[in-house]
């Protein structure tokens, strides 16, 4: 009995068409809506890559230890020059280590000729090439010989090199200067790019830790700043780190009531909190978002429930000539759809727009979730039908006689 | 469809026997409870109208002639009182029989016209034909066709609002007809029109009357527009006063 779907398609597609700058005002509410969920869904997790991503260039199986108590809000207090050359031995052997690089850090500055760069020296052993990923271009990187020798030998990151090699020249077996001790270049490594706080990690040099704690400072056998652990497995972390806890009390000759005089900090820890806090950050980007979405579908019930009114003879017309309840109660219906469906179109190609136009400038990936466009839509609809529903029962219960003779 | 379909049946049998009422009122009343008041708009109306008739109703205003053929037209049902279309007992019907009774037999005309404003005439005279499932090829020929009767077959393309008010009327009157109703209601279709173009109009209700053997009834306040008609009905106070032939019809 119902008019096919077609027809009344057409009916609705022609009543917006009818009066296409309403239509479209009608529209804007969930074209701002959709397009914000898709926009803030793509920022959020183009954030959320960014971040992880960053924290597994620092190492996913890695336990950081530094030396000095954790006090209070995390502040380290105390001594700070408690880890040794040989505490970083002894880790190295507990069971599932796959590899420790003790750093000690010195800055300062750097010549190459006449050219000078002011930046850090890290001391460390070969086993930071794996833990910090880090790949050698050119030449070599210091092997254990050269950490047992105590060699003056240095592998330059792109920046350091940049910097002290203007014109491009090979850098490779060329004298610099660290703090006024002759250093020989070995190796040149790769870029990397920004870290997690935007500091360059290819401004570095590498040089054997023996060198920086015996040959860069004023005292002898200078203390170990951090330690980078690599662990073997996810799964072994928790007990590498107590095992490493117990290993360096015992070290340090601590009594059971004195607190500890370093501190490790798990890396696998800091990302699922990161993953956390980044997909909570999704979570309410996209709750905001959505609220418009709603706002949008009260706007389109404004606008239907008004329409309604401005087209009471119309309606009582279309009854006249045969419509019947059903068939206007569908049309209005499939009109607030339209809008909300086609508001989502729109929605979505400025989202993705949005989403293109901030990547570029962010200068960071901003992917399109097929998630989120699925999301909206569904969302939409169901706004549209929710939000059309009340204005169309209006429109169907008017009684024909009524709706012809209404001014 | 079932319900369509007897009332088609019945107008069918009854082109043979045409003294079996097409239209068939028996003490109509409609009481309209209006804040509080109830206004008594039809106090017991008997009236028959047979097929082939051609019937115009008249009386002053607020006599209860719109109420009227609002009942008739299946737009608005009777507080009491009994109503046969071709037999059927209307208030037996459902909304969707409703509907699509005035859908398929009940052809209506209106004082103000009331076409869709966005839309062109062929449009507006299709749109009975896509509330009936038609559509395409099948629906513009026969709007064409109805466009044809009342002379506006080069005003396929015209928006109501480039056309006279007498042209918007034969629009109407194309759309109300469009489906081959059993009966066309017009409720003072000259009501907004001057004097030729009123002519014009009862001229065509006539032509319909006389070469498709339409029923038509039309409501009007004016004479002239009533001796178009073979019959006067004549309303006051929501009864029948009078129900005459017209002596000197115009109707060959
Ligand atoms: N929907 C309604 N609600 C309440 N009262 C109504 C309604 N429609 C009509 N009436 C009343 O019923 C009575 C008859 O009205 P109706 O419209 O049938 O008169 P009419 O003969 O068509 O008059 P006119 O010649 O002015 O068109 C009037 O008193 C009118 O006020
Ligand atoms: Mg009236």
């Amino acid at each position: 009995m119902a008019v096919k779907f077609s027809i009344l398609s057409d009916f609705a597609v022609r009543a917006l068409k009818a009066n296409k700058m309403r239509s479209f005002l009608t529209m804007l509410g969930i074209i701002i809506g959709v397009g914000a969920v898709v926009l803030m869904m793509s920022i959020g997790q183009g954030t959320q890559a960014q971040v992880m991503a960053n924290i597994n260039r620092l190492g996913t199986n890695m336990l950081m230890i530094s030396p000095g108590a954790s006090g209070q809000f995390g502040v380290r207090s105390g001594t700070t020059n408690t880890m040794t050359l040989k505490d970083a031995t002894a880790i190295a052997k507990l069971d599932g280590v796959a590899g420790v690089a003790p750093t000690v850090r010195t800055s300062g500055l750097v010549t190459y000729g006449n050219q000078t760069w002011t930046t850090s020296a890290t001391g460390t052993t070969p086993a930071v090439v794996d833990i910090s990923s880090l790949t050698v271009a050119q030449g070599r990187f210091f092997d254990d010989t050269d950490v047992q020798s105590i060699s003056a030998v240095a592998v330059l990151g792109q920046t350091v090199y940049t910097n002290l090699y203007p014109n491009g020249a090979n850098p490779i077996g060329t004298e610099i200067r660290i703090k006024n001790v002759s250093f020989r270049v070995i190796g040149l490594l790769q870029s990397i790019g920004a870290g997690m706080g935007g500091n360059d990690q290819d401004d570095v040099i590498y040089i054997p830790v023996t060198t920086a704690q015996i040959r860069m400072s004023g005292i002898t056998n200078q203390a170990i700043n951090m330690m980078q652990v690599q662990v073997a497995s996810k799964e072994q972390m928790d007990s590498v780190q107590n095992a490493i806890e117990t290993l360096l009390r015992t070290r340090h000759r601590l009594a059971a009531t004195a607190a500890d005089d370093f501190r490790i900090t798990n890396m696998a820890q800091i990302q699922e909190t990161a993953a956390s806090v980044t997909g909570s950050m999704i979570l309410f980007l996209a709750s905001v978002a959505a609220i418009s979405l709603i706002v949008g579908g009260i706007g389109i019930m404004n606008i239907m429930l008004v329409s309604v009114t401005e087209r009471t003879r119309e309606i009582g017309v279309r009854m006249a000539i045969g419509a019947s309840r059903q068939d206007i109660l569908s049309q209005f219906l499939l009109e607030a759809v339209m809008l909300s469906l086609l508001g989502a179109l729109l929605g979505i190609i400025f989202g993705i727009g949005g989403a293109k136009i901030f990547a570029f400038f962010a200068k960071m990936a901003a992917p399109i979730s097929i998630s989120s466009i699925l999301i909206s839509v569904g969302f939409s609809i169901v706004v549209g039908v929710f939000f059309g529903y009340y204005p169309a029962t209006r429109a169907a219960r008017l009684n024909p006689s009524e709706a012809l003779g209404y001014e | 469809m079932a319900i369509r379909e007897a009332i088609r049946d019945g107008a069918d049998k009854t082109a043979q026997a045409s003294s079996f009422p097409l239209i068939h009122c028996r003490g109509l009343v409609k009481v309209y409870p209006l804040s509080g008041v109830e206004v008594h708009a039809l106090r017991g109306v008997d009236l028959e109208i047979k097929q082939r008739e051609m019937v115009a109703i008249m009386g002053p205003s607020g006599s209860g002639k719109s109420t009227l053929m609002n009942i008739i037209g299946c737009m608005d049902k009777q507080t009491s009182g009994d109503y046969y279309l071709n037999g059927v007992d209307v208030s037996k019907l459902d909304e969707n029989g409703l509907a699509a009774t005035r859908n398929a037999n009940l052809g209506f005309v209106f004082q103000r016209y009331n076409l869709l404003a966005r839309a062109t005439a062929l449009y507006n005279v299709e749109l009975p034909l896509f509330y009936a499932g038609m559509a395409g090829a099948e629906a513009e020929a026969k709007a064409m066709a109805a466009l044809d009767q009342v002379g506006l077959h080069d005003f396929s393309q015209h928006w109501p609002n480039q056309m006279s008010g007498g042209q918007q009327q034969r629009v109407a009157i194309a759309r109300a007809i469009v489906k081959r109703p059993l009966v066309i209601l017009a409720d003072e279709p000259t009501g907004a029109l001057d004097t030729v173009s009123s002519k014009d109009i009862m001229e065509i209700f006539q032509k319909m009357h006389r070469e498709h053997g339409a029923t038509v009834v039309v409501i009007t306040h004016e004479p002239f527009v009533a001796d178009f008609c073979q019959r006067k009905v004549v309303i006051r106070d929501g009864q029948i006063i009078s129900d005459d032939q017209v002596p000197n019809w115009h109707d060959v």
